[in-house]
């Protein structure tokens, strides 16, 4: 093989076949081979690090997850028993279980999505779909960002003041999961509007030419075509409602009660300020109890969360463009 | 043969159209008539595609857009048309980017059918047959019609869209450069076509192939850098009886 004359592309290719060896010589043409060898090893060089840089970044992310979750798992799994999620707390919280909390969780959030999740998917339909880049779109949006900055323990004032004292619902499930719903609300709206404006203005435009209305649009592609995205704020939303301490304490959880919600009037127990009582306020709870429930708690969100990955994955495997 | 006579179907008065400070169209007015296949030729930039943009209020959910003067369609102005909805469903765009909404082939062409208010199975039927038949793609997909649209190839993407469109059952057929992404014989079978649904329906036809114009149009406009240069009987352009030189140059291939 004589490389007389210089093609750079193959000089280029070469050490990918040649290996660094070929690149070692030192002849006029290896020489010429060798400088268009040098860019390309930057690049390869320069890909590799990036490569690297951003997997390690990964990893990084994914440590503290792994460490909590064997923390929790040594430390919390010996609390585990068909008595501790079947049972109330007994003894000043010193034996039993969880039941009450677990149910009462669920209660809330349950009552939290019916509430944020009609509300904040049309006003993002609103927002996608409808509105006007004026001024009242911009109000709304402005709302949206300040409400998402809002600390927790602000809107479990304004929930005390708003659903339990002004419209009287008093301490209770409907109280607290409103409470729940409005801080989680610009999650919900957020995601739901990104997922709408992921969807290529092209279909729409191919609809509208059809003579369709924009709700006929929206019904027929816009919205199949997001379905599984608009999971993805719901999966959100449902993690954050699970753990919130604040915004149940002042609203609707209480510290103990035996009995099973029979509405969303009632009062509840909740898993985030069970496990916050038990954690540092309680005295004498065993040690592996307040790890018990953070774990359980983990673990709800987690079987929620499977649970909506696997029917995104269901709704996608039936649609796609 | 298309007579004096006939009626008008789109009456273009001084259409002047922008997008901010650009102009894309300017002063243009020009009559299109019933049944005739009416062709614009035009480099790039010349206007062609804000002006079928305009003909379907397109400038609604245009962001920037700004049209002036008037189109009317059956005489009657299209910004008079209360109800956008109607006015489009009377008429058929197919843009040169071919769009296959991400619905079943079935659903694709069955979908205006089903906005006018078709029910029946059988109907239904009938409509997607008839019309992927005639944009020459039905061969190709009568037994993936579950399948979905926005999967095909872009030129069977492309047929999906005319079939689309000419499930409208349209008055007006408007085809931005829709033979751009189609490869040269279904281009044919697809012309043949066009000339058939001649008796049915108006035409326009946006192209920057000169020799689609000469072999479908019935007239022709030319548009220039946002100008309407002239218009006239197709034939009569391309034998260079033209008003305007820049028209033969542009026909002849020398232009700029
Ligand atoms: N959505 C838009 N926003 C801003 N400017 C636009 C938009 N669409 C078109 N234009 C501008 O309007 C002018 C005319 O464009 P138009 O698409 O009508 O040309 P055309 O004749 O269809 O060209 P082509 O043959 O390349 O398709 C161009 O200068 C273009 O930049
Ligand atoms: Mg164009």
């Amino acid at each position: 093989m004589k490389n007389q004359t210089v093609d750079p592309r193959r000089a280029a290719a070469a050490p990918r076949s040649g290996g660094e060896g070929a690149a070692a010589g030192a002849s006029s043409n290896e020489a010429a081979r060798f400088t268009a060898t040098s860019l390309d090893q930057r690049n390869a060089r320069t890909e590799r690090g990036f490569h690297t840089l951003f997997l390690a970044m990964s990893i990084v992310l994914i440590l503290p997850v792994l460490a909590i979750l064997s923390l929790l798992i040594t430390k919390g799994a010996p609390a585990f028993s068909w008595e501790f999620f079947t049972e109330p707390p007994r003894a000043q919280f010193t034996e039993g279980g969880i039941f009450p909390a677990l149910v009462g969780t669920l209660w809330l959030v349950i009552v939290a999505l019916l509430a944020s999740v009609p509300l904040g998917v049309a006003a993002a339909i609103y927002l996608s779909e409808y509105a006007k880049d004026n001024a009242l779109t911009r109000l709304i949006n402005l709302a949206i960002i300040n409400l998402a900055g809002v600390p927790s323990i602000v809107h479990a004032l304004f929930g005390l003041g708003a659903f339990v004292l002004f419209f009287d619902f008093g301490t209770s499930i409907l109280a607290a999961s409103l409470t729940l719903a409005i801080m989680t609300l610009p999650v919900v709206i957020v995601s739901t509007r990104e997922t709408l404006q992921a969807v290529p203005q092209s279909f729409r435009m191919a609809c509208w030419s059809l003579g369709a209305t924009r709700w006929q649009t929206i019904r027929k592609v816009v919205l199949p075509n997001s379905i599984s995205g608009i999971l993805t704020g719901v999966i959100l939303e449902v993690s954050r409602t699970v753990g919130e301490t604040a915004p149940v304490m002042f609203t609707g959880a209480v510290l103990f009660t035996p009995f099973l919600p029979q509405g969303v009037l009632d009062e509840t127990m909740a898993m985030s300020l069970h496990l916050y009582m038990i954690a540092t306020v309680i005295p004498d709870v065993p040690p592996e109890v307040p790890y018990g429930v953070a774990l359980s708690l983990i673990l709800m969100v987690l079987i929620l969360n499977s649970a909506s990955i696997g029917f995104r994955v269901y709704l996608r495997g039936k649609k796609k463009w | 043969m298309v007579s004096t006579a006939s009626r008008i179907k789109l009456s273009v008065k001084d259409l002047s159209i922008r997008y901010g400070s650009t102009v894309a169209l300017e002063g243009a007015s020009f009559d299109v008539r019933d049944n005739e296949i009416f062709g614009i030729i035009g480099p790039a930039n010349s206007g062609k595609t804000s002006f079928i943009r305009a003909i379907n209020r397109m400038d609604e959910m245009t962001p920037g857009m700004e049209v002036r003067g008037d189109i009317e369609f059956n005489g009657k102005s299209v910004t008079d048309w209360r109800n956008l909805y109607a006015l489009r469903s009377r008429i058929g765009v197919v843009f040169p980017l071919p769009v296959g909404l991400p619905m079943s082939i079935y659903e694709n062409v069955a979908f205006a059918a089903k906005l006018r208010g078709v029910k029946g199975k059988a109907d239904l039927d009938e409509v997607v047959e008839r019309c992927l038949t005639r944009a020459a793609l039905w061969d190709e997909v009568k037994d993936r019609l579950d399948s979905l649209g926005s999967l095909l190839s872009g030129g069977q993407q492309q047929r999906l869209t005319i079939a689309r469109a000419l499930s409208q059952e349209p008055e007006l057929l408007l085809l931005d450069e829709f033979s751009i992404a189609v490869d040269p014989v279904t281009t044919m079978r697809i012309e043949e076509v066009l000339k058939e649904l001649k008796q049915e329906m108006t035409i326009v036809l946006v192209t920057n192939l000169t020799q689609q114009a000469q072999r479908l149009a019935d007239r022709t406009a030319f548009f220039l850098e946002g100008k309407v240069v002239e218009v006239g009987d197709t034939r009569a352009l391309f034998k260079g009886q033209t008003k305007d030189p820049r028209t033969t140059h542009y026909i002849e291939g020398r232009f700029g």
